[in-house]
C-alpha cells in the first residue's frame, strides 16, 4: 500500500508544490491536491497543510484559512485520527483551528528570516520521526516572519511534560518559547512545525535531513 | 466577484458634464509633461485640440518612461539576435531557448522614483510589476533578483531606505512564493537623493506557448482581469520621467500600493487560463495602466479598440474616465480572448476570486475609442500616435577618462591584512546576508546549494524544475568604472555578467538591462548614456551575449545631483548538467589554487583606492581595460574545465581583486588557503585587472596543460587548507577575524537605531 496523502491548497499557499514533490518522493505516487473550498475529503492517510500566505495573511497568519470549508473537514478528520502535518503557515492553521495549542507571533527580531537552522529531534516514537534518533541534529531551513511560538506557562509545562515537543531549535531564529520548533497533539498524529522539511529532501537543496520525516510517514502511515 | 451588470444600475453622469472632455490648451499639455512642440503634434494628429482625457493618453504614451524618446536611438545598437533567442526586446520580456522544449523569459525593471518616495510600496510594486511582465508571457516565475543602490550610509535617509526597500521586496516576493535568489547592493553618496531599485524576474514557459501582446481579430473581446482600479499611481509614468527636488515627497499619491496575495492569485489564474486555448493576446497593466496596455496591444496588431470605461471594475466611487485610464493600480491584466471563450475565462477567474469584466472589443477602425455610459469621451488614432512618438537625438558630450594614475602618488600598502579587512568590511565589500536572509530564497524547491553555499556566490543557480539542468543568474554593474569611462564601464558590466555565469560552469545565453542615468537633457549625462550603451553593445557582440529585454530609467537626479551612470546587466546562462555546477566555496583542504588570466596590477578606480585610500572620482584614475577577445577566451576555457570536472571551486576576480576573491572563497566554506605571491604590493593583491578567475582543483597539472593548449595565462597561486589566509608562508589572518569584519558591518548598521 502506498501512502495516500493530500495537500490542501489555499489561495496564497506557496509551498503546496514543494510539499507534493517531497511526498511523491516517498509515496511513489502523487498526492491529491485539495482545493480550499472542497467540503469532502477523499480517504487519506496524511493531510499536509503547506506554507505560504493563505488569503494573504493580512489579518493574522492562518486566521481566515482556519475558517475555510476544507478546514472543518480537516479538523473532523484529525479528530478521527487522520495524521495532519502543518508546516509554517500550516502550523499557523493548526493553532488557529485549535488542533494544536499556543500561537505563533512576530519573530523576536521583527524581520522575516530565511536560513538553515539546526534542530534537535525530541522524540522518535511518532509517525513522523521513526527514521530519526533521539537527540539527532537536523539541518532544515526556516522561512517566516511569524514563527515565534508562544503559549501560557501551563501549556508550555504540559507540552514539555507530556513529551509533545517534536523539535527544538539549537540556534533559535525567532524567539520561540523553550526553543520550540514543532509540537505534537496529544496522540502524536498531528504535527505543526515552522521549519520546512520539504525544503531539505535532497543534497542539491543543501540538506536531506527532512527526508527522514517523509520516509517515516510513508513507513508508518501507508 | 464584481460583474459588469452590477454597475448598470448606477446613476449615470452624462459625458458633457465631465472635465475630461473639455478641450485642452497648450498650457495643459505642458502641465502634463509634453513640450510645446509635442503638444502641437498632438493637435495635428487629432485635427483639433485633444480633450483632457485624450491629452492624458498622449502625455503618458509620449513620456520618457513609455516612449524611450531619448534613448531609443542608442538602444538600436544592441545586438538582439542569436540562434537561441526566441523573442528579443519589444515584448513584455525577452525569451531564450533553454532546451528540453522550454524557454526562459526574463526582464529587469526599475522602480527608482517610487522607492525614494515610499520605499516599502515602491520596492514591493517593482517586484510585482516585473513578475507580471514574465507571467504575462505564459511563463511561471521561478526567480527574482534585485540590484539596489543607496546613498552614503551616513546620510540621514539611507538607513530608512535600506530597511524599507528590503522589507518591500521581501514582503512581496515572499508572499507570492517566488524565490529571491540573487542581486547586488552598493552605497555611494551619488545616490543620496535617488536610490536605485532594479528588479529582475525570470520565468519558464513551454517554448512553443509564449504569449505576446499582439492583438488579432476585429470583434474579439477585450477583457479586464485582476484587481479593481483605484486612484493610486495616476501619472506614475510621467513622474518617473522627471527629476526630483525637495518637494519629492509630495508625490506620494503617485506611488502604487501592492497586494502580493492578489498577484499570487493572478499568476495561478493566468497560467490556468493559458493552458486552455482561449487567449489571443495578453498584456499587464503596468506603467500608464489601461492606457498603455490597450494602446500597445491594438498598435502591435494594427487594429483599433473600443473600451467602455464604465465597465471597468472600480475600487472607489466617483472615478472619472481620466482617472481610470491613467491609474496604475497593481495586479491587473488586459487580454484579448478568442470569440466565445468568455465563459471559460470567467470561470477560472471566479475560482480564484478575481475580477473579470469584458470591457470592450477590437475594431478595424484604427482608432482608440473610449466611451462612458454610452457616450464617446475620447477618439484618437492609434497608428499616428505610435508612429509619431517623439524621438530625440539629444546633444551629448563624450566623457574624457581621467589621466592614468600616478602610482608614485599613492601611499604605500603597509599591512596587507589591514587593507584586506577594511575592504571586506566596507559598506560595499561587506556581506549582504542581512538582506538576503530576509528574502525567501528557497521556496519552489529548486534553489541550488553547492558545497554548502546558496546565495552569495558569483551567480544564483536554480534547477529547471523536473530536469537535471539549471539556470545561472546574475546582476552586475560597476558604476564607478562607468563614471570614469562610460564605454569601458558599459563593457565591463556585460563582461562581468559573462564571467559570473561562466564561473559556475553555465553557458551565458543573453542579458536584460536596466539603464539608470540622470537627466538626458544634460549633454554630459547623455554622453554617459551613449558611452555606456556603446560599450555594452560591443561587449554583447563580442561575447555572443545578446540583449533580449530591458528598461531605461532617466532623470535620476535630485536638485541637479545626478546618480553615477548605472547600466545594470542581468545575465542568464544554462548548465546542461547541474551536477557539474561549481561555486565559490572551497569544498576541501589540500586543493591547489590556479589563477587564470593576466595580472598587470591596474589600480585605477579600484575598490582599494576608494575604501582603503579614500580616493574617488577624477582622483581615482581610469578603470581597467576590458579586452573582449580575452574575456571570451578565458570564459570559454573556464567553462570547459568545469565541464570536464577538473574544478572544485571557482570565483571571478572583481571588486578588491585577487586577495578579496581568495578571502571570499575561504569565507564561503570556512576552509582557509595559503597563497604564494611574488610581489606583495597593492597592485598585485588588490588590482582589478579584468578577465581573471581563481579555480581550486585537485587536477592542477591537467588545468595548467589545458590552459597552455588554449593559450590562456594560468599559474599556480597556492593551496587550500587551515583556518586562515596566509601569504608566502609568512603572515596570516584568521578566517574568524575576516568573517567578523565581513559579516559585521551591515547588521550593525541596519539594525542600529540612529
Amino acid at each position: 500500500m502506498s501512502l495516500r496523502a493530500g495537500v490542501v491548497v489555499f489561495p496564497g499557499s506557496n509551498c503546496d508544490r514543494d510539499g507534493a514533490v517531497a511526498l511523491a518522493m516517498v509515496a511513489g505516487r502523487k498526492p491529491k491536491m485539495i482545493w480550499h473550498q472542497d467540503t469532502k475529503l477523499p480517504p487519506l492517510d496524511l493531510i499536509f497543510l503547506p506554507g505560504g500566505f493563505s488569503y494573504g495573511d493580512y489579518l493574522r497568519c492562518g486566521a481566515i484559512a482556519a475558517h475555510s470549508p476544507v478546514m472543518r473537514e480537516v479538523v473532523a478528520a484529525a479528530k478521527k485520527g487522520v495524521a495532519v502535518l502543518g508546516v509554517c503557515n500550516g502550523f499557523h492553521l493548526l493553532t488557529e483551528s485549535g488542533l494544536l495549542p499556543g500561537a505563533l507571533i512576530r519573530n523576536a527580531g521583527l524581520k522575516f528570516v530565511c536560513r538553515s537552522v539546526d534542530l534537535t529531534v525530541e522524540r522518535t516514537d511518532t509517525p513522523y520521526a521513526g527514521r530519526y534518533t533521539q537527540g539527532q541534529s537536523l539541518s532544515i531551513p526556516v522561512a517566516h516572519g511569524d514563527g515565534n511560538y508562544t503559549a501560557d506557562a501551563d501549556t508550555l509545562a504540559r507540552l514539555n511534560d507530556e513529551g509533545r515537543v517534536a523539535f527544538r531549535y539549537r540556534d533559535n531564529p525567532n524567539g520561540s518559547a523553550d526553543n520550540i520548533a514543532g509540537i505534537y497533539n496529544e496522540t502524536g498524529r498531528v504535527l505543526g512545525m515552522m521549519p520546512h522539511p520539504e525544503r531539505a529532501v535532497e543534497p542539491m537543496l543543501g540538506s536531506s535531513d527532512g527526508l527522514g520525516l517523509f520516509q517515516s510517514i510513508a513507513e508508518v502511515l501507508a | 466577484m464584481t460583474t459588469t451588470r452590477r454597475r448598470t444600475t448606477r446613476k449615470k453622469k452624462s459625458a458633457p458634464d465631465l472635465p475630461d472632455v473639455q478641450p485642452s490648451t497648450e498650457a495643459d499639455g505642458i502641465a502634463q509633461g509634453l513640450s510645446a512642440e509635442e503638444y502641437a503634434r498632438a493637435v495635428e494628429i487629432c485635427g483639433r485640440p485633444p480633450n483632457l482625457l485624450e491629452l492624458g493618453i498622449f502625455s503618458v504614451m509620449w513620456s520618457e518612461h513609455c516612449s524611450y524618446k531619448s534613448s531609443k536611438k542608442w538602444l538600436r545598437q544592441f545586438p538582439t539576435e542569436a540562434p537561441w533567442v526566441i523573442l528579443g526586446p519589444g515584448e513584455n520580456a525577452g525569451a531564450v531557448d533553454i532546451g528540453d522544449g522550454l524557454a526562459a523569459c526574463f526582464k529587469m525593471e526599475s522602480h527608482n522614483h517610487p522607492s525614494f518616495i515610499e520605499p516599502y510600496q515602491g520596492a514591493a510594486t517593482g517586484v510585482g510589476g516585473i513578475l507580471r511582465d514574465v507571467f504575462t508571457m505564459g511563463a511561471r516565475p521561478v526567480a527574482i533578483l534585485n540590484a539596489l543602490r543607496f546613498g552614503d550610509p551616513d546620510h540621514p535617509k539611507t538607513r530608512h531606505l535600506v530597511a524599507g526597500v528590503v522589507r518591500g521586496i521581501g514582503g512581496y516576493g515572499n508572499c507570492v512564493g517566488v524565490p529571491t535568489v540573487g542581486g547586488e547592493c552598493e552605497f555611494d553618496p551619488a545616490y543620496n537623493g535617488n536610490p536605485l531599485v532594479n528588479a529582475m524576474a525570470v520565468g519558464i514557459a513551454p517554448a512553443d506557448r509564449i504569449f505576446t501582446a499582439k492583438a488579432e481579430g476585429a470583434g474579439n473581446p477585450v477583457v479586464y482581469v485582476g484587481a479593481k482600479t483605484g486612484r493610486d499611481g495616476i501619472h506614475g509614468a510621467t513622474m518617473a520621467s522627471t527629476t526630483f527636488d525637495d518637494e519629492a515627497e509630495q508625490q506620494r499619491p503617485t506611488v502604487q500600493v501592492g497586494d502580493p496575495f492578489t498577484e499570487k492569485l493572478l499568476i495561478e489564474a493566468c497560467l490556468e487560463l493559458m493552458a486552455t486555448d482561449a487567449i489571443v493576446a495578453i498584456q499587464d497593466m503596468g506603467a500608464a495602466g489601461l492606457t498603455s496596455s490597450s494602446f500597445e496591444m491594438a498598435s502591435k496588431g494594427g487594429l483599433g479598440v473600443e473600451l467602455a470605461l464604465d465597465r471597468v471594475p472600480m475600487r472607489e466611487t466617483g472615478m472619472r474616465p481620466y482617472e481610470i485610464m491613467l491609474s496604475e493600480s497593481q495586479e491587473r491584466m488586459l487580454m484579448i480572448l478568442k470569440p466565445g471563450q468568455e465563459a471559460v475565462a470567467e470561470a477560472i477567474f471566479t475560482k480564484w476570486e478575481l475580477d473579470f469584466a469584458v470591457i470592450g472589443t477590437l475594431t478595424d477602425s484604427g482608432q482608440m475609442v473610449l466611451t462612458w455610459n454610452g457616450e464617446t469621451v475620447a477618439d484618437v488614432p492609434i497608428r499616428p500616435l505610435a508612429d509619431e512618438s517623439p524621438e530625440y537625438d539629444r546633444p551629448w558630450v563624450e566623457t574624457v577618462p581621467p589621466a592614468p594614475l600616478d602610482r608614485a602618488s599613492l601611499s604605500p600598502l603597509g599591512d596587507w591584512k589591514t587593507a584586506l579587512t577594511k575592504l571586506l568590511g566596507s559598506p560595499n565589500g561587506s556581506s549582504k546576508r542581512w538582506i538576503w536572509q530576509q528574502y525567501d530564497h528557497m521556496v519552489m524547491g529548486d534553489s541550488m546549494v553547492v558545497n554548502g553555499v546558496g546565495p552569495g556566490g558569483d551567480s544564483a543557480l536554480v534547477r529547471i524544475h523536473g530536469t537535471a539542468r539549471a539556470l545561472a543568474l546574475t546582476s552586475d554593474c560597476t558604476p564607478r568604472y562607468c563614471q570614469a569611462d562610460p564605454r569601458q564601464g558599459g563593457m565591463q558590466a556585460v563582461a562581468e555578467a559573462y564571467r559570473n555565469l561562466s564561473a559556475t560552469g553555465a553557458k551565458p545565453l543573453a542579458i536584460t538591462d536596466n539603464l539608470n542615468f540622470g537627466s538626458p537633457q544634460r549633454p554630459e549625462i547623455m554622453g554617459q548614456f551613449v558611452g555606456c550603451t556603446q560599450g555594452m553593445a560591443e561587449a554583447c557582440e563580442a561575447l555572443d551575449f545578446p540583449v533580449v529585454s530591458g528598461n531605461v530609467s532617466l532623470y535620476n537626479e535630485t536638485n541637479g545631483q545626478a546618480i553615477l551612470p548605472t547600466p545594470v546587466v542581468g545575465g542568464l546562462g544554462v548548465l546542461d548538467d547541474l551536477s557539474k555546477a561549481v561555486n565559490i566555496a572551497f569544498p576541501a583542504g589540500g586543493l591547489e589554487l590556479v589563477l587564470i588570466g593576466e595580472t598587470d596590477g591596474h589600480l585605477g578606480c579600484t575598490a582599494y583606492l576608494r575604501d582603503v585610500l579614500g580616493r574617488t572620482g577624477p582622483d581615482a584614475g581610469p578603470p581597467p581595460q576590458v579586452r573582449l577577445a580575452i574575456e571570451k577566451r578565458n570564459g570559454t576555457f573556464v567553462r570547459s574545465i568545469i565541464g570536464k570536472g577538473l574544478v572544485a571551486a571557482c570565483h571571478d576576480l572583481s571588486d578588491g581583486g585577487l586577495l578579496v576573491a581568495a578571502a571570499e572563497m575561504a569565507l564561503a566554506s570556512g576552509i582557509g588557503c595559503s597563497l604564494n605571491i611574488t610581489e606583495v604590493s597593492a597592485a598585485m593583491l588588490f588590482g582589478e585587472d579584468q578577465g581573471r578567475y581563481i579555480v581550486a582543483t585537485a587536477h592542477a597539472s591537467a588545468v595548467l596543460s589545458a590552459a597552455y593548449a588554449a593559450n590562456v595565462p594560468a599559474g599556480k597561486l597556492g593551496v587550500t587548507g587551515g583556518d586562515a589566509l596566509t601569504l608566502n608562508r609568512g603572515r596570516s589572518i584568521s578566517l574568524q577575524d575576516l568573517r567578523a569584519s565581513h559579516e559585521g558591518w551591515l547588521p550593525s548598521y541596519a539594525d542600529s537605531e540612529t
